[in-house]
């Protein structure tokens, strides 16, 4: 095992959880590369083969225009997040990439107390080791969520 | 919280009020169950276009009731409850696939594709001992089929005998607005469902309402998508629980209403870094940029932009519904349309950017009337009537829909 590239995405996928779960939005497109592809779909509609996505993204502008909703257009109860990751596992495309796959649970903390499981599936991520700053970034995050449910309505996102 | 039907009285204004406990009581539920779901209504069960070959099925609900939709063998499509004539037991458990029988796992019995009892295991008991009385006839408790009737591609069902044809049910007006949309072939993009904490009809009025559009939803306001200004209209159709909504985009007259009402729904400078998504196609040369449209008591088709899809309203219990959305485009759809559409997903859905609000908004009123089951809401925009109308600061959907619902309760 590669464990210097086992710890350099373990330390990637921490930190981006650590920026949703402290609301720092607006450093969540930062961790993918200016072309980077975002997307949140169903463990259904995965294996049926079927593209639909409850969020889709091609581009850092449109994770930016995604932040800039959430502050300024949508409205929603204050709520946050807890990110739990684990179970990752890396494999080296080559020189500059790999691809890691890890399981995810959400819990969602609403103002008003309530807590609950909110979601749970995969990260399939293509990483490139060197992206900008040389820091590691995202070329494509694909999360799937092992429902094909979302209780009331998804703002943060995953 | 609960008292009997018979002793509910609708407020003497009519269908301007809409008194709390429609929402809240659990013998009006029951009741919704019997004389909506399974009376004379047509209930959405999706869209012909995911059970395309012989045997195909999928499982899905009228109201609470469990039901089978499937393709037979000849390629008719069939509606059945999804109950084992035998104990109870539901016969399908998957949600979909294809098969050329159903067999009930609990004991065996087996069904056709029509729903049609086709075999009991050990009827004749095994070597001459147990089995049935030769006169039993567990056929008589078979699962019920409902009327099967598709419309452009969309499925219905109904129990009833009573019910109108589909079209009459849906009204000449609202009908052409589903031709308009389901245009050509239709091809499956996925699907999700949203889990709303709120009472099916606060979900199904809020579609309705054409007034709460560019006020609760900043998105659309801030883009001039849906401004009230703009040209477009509400058609209220069938026996008032049908309409559609339209709106045309170009057509802005860049007026300032808004900003001089000083609402929250307009701040200014806010631009997209990535507008592409926005750069809708006129694909039905109509300039219609968006069209809603409803059939009580469960079904919306939406098009926005080109972001088009079908949405199940589902009761979920008397404070949860379950919102079953399908996404489609077009068979003929290039790679660019077929690009654009899944871009535009985004405005729709649990992270909807012009939607994410509907399935809280909903909550809050199921949330906000939780004392107050004897009070009532006030649908006074627009006027008193159900008509149609070319504003969309109108509540007349949101009439219709209690005319229909309370001709059908009795209320």
């Amino acid at each position: 095992m590669d464990v210097e590239l086992q710890l350099t995405v373990e330390n990637l996928l921490s930190r981006y959880v650590h920026a949703i779960d402290d609301d720092r939005l607006q450093d969540w497109p930062g961790f993918f590369t200016e072309k980077g592809r975002y997307r949140i779909t169903t463990a259904e509609n995965y294996e049926r083969g079927l593209p639909l996505s409850i969020i889709y993204a091609d581009s850092r502008a449109m994770l930016h225009d995604r932040v800039s909703a959430l502050r300024h257009a949508n409205i929603y109860e204050a709520q946050r997040y807890r990110h739990i990751v684990s179970s990752t596992l890396v494999e080296r495309i080559d020189a500059h990439s790999a691809r890691a796959t890890s399981n995810f649970q959400v819990v969602r903390i609403m103002h008003t107390g309530e807590s609950m499981l909110f979601a749970s599936g995969r990260y399939l991520d293509r990483i490139r080791m060197n992206g900008d700053g040389g820091e590691p970034q995202f070329e494509e995050r694909v999360v799937i969520l092992d429902s094909r449910s979302v209780d009331t309505l998804l703002a943060i996102p995953l | 919280m609960s008292a009997a039907p018979e002793s509910r009285a609708w407020p003497a204004e009519g269908i301007t009020r809409v008194p709390y406990w429609v929402y809240q009581d659990e013998d009006i539920y029951a009741r919704e169950q019997e004389r909506i779901y399974r009376g004379a209504t047509w209930n959405f069960l999706g869209l012909e276009a995911e059970l395309p070959d012989p045997g195909d099925f999928k499982t899905t609900f009228v109201g609470e009731m469990p039901v089978v939709v499937s393709r037979d063998l000849q390629g008719a499509l069939r509606c059945f409850e999804n109950r084992c004539a035998h104990r109870g037991a539901l016969l399908c458990l998957k949600g979909r696939g294809n098969t050329k029988e159903i067999t009930c796992i609990y004991h065996n019995w087996t069904y056709d594709l029509e729903g049609n009892l086709t075999g009991v295991a050990f009827r004749r008991g095994v070597r001459g001992l147990g089995g049935m009385p030769e006169d039993a006839r567990p056929e008589s408790e078979a699962p019920r089929k409902l009327r099967v009737a598709t419309f452009c591609g969309l499925m219905f069902a109904t129990l009833s005998e009573a019910t109108p044809s589909i079209e009459q049910y849906i009204g000449p007006e609202v009908a052409a607005k589903i031709r308009r949309v389901m245009k050509e072939p239709v091809k499956l993009l996925g699907g999700y469902s949203q889990a709303l904490p709120s009472n099916w009809k606060l979900y199904f009025e809020n579609v309705k309402d054409t007034y709460h559009a560019s006020l609760l939803h900043l998105f659309f306001s801030t883009f001039r998508l849906n401004r009230l200004e703009q040209k477009g209209g509400v058609i209220v159709g069938g026996e008032g629980g049908s309409h559609v909504s339209f709106t045309m985009m170009k057509t802005d007259l860049a007026g300032d209403e808004y900003e001089r009402a000083g609402m929250r729904s307009v701040s200014g400078g806010y631009r997209l870094e990535a507008p592409q998504m926005l750069e809708s196609v006129d694909e039905f040369g109509d300039g219609v940029t968006l069209q809603i449209l409803t059939v009580f008591p469960g079904f919306v088709l939406q098009q926005i932009m080109n972001c088009l899809a079908v949405r199940q309203v589902l009761p979920k219990g008397v404070a949860g519904t379950e919102l079953v959305w399908t996404a489609f485009g077009y068979v003929s759809d290039d790679e660019r349309m077929a690009e654009l559409r899944l871009k535009q997903s985004n405005l729709v859905g649990p992270a909807g950017y012009i939607s994410l609000e509907d399935g809280a908004a909903t909550g809050f009123v199921q949330r906000g009337v939780a004392g107050a089951s004897a009070r009532a809401s006030v649908v006074e925009m627009g006027g008193r009537g159900v008509e149609s109308n070319e504003s969309r600061v109108t509540e007349t959907s949101v009439r219709g829909l209690w005319q229909q619902y309370r001709r059908h309760m009795g209320l």
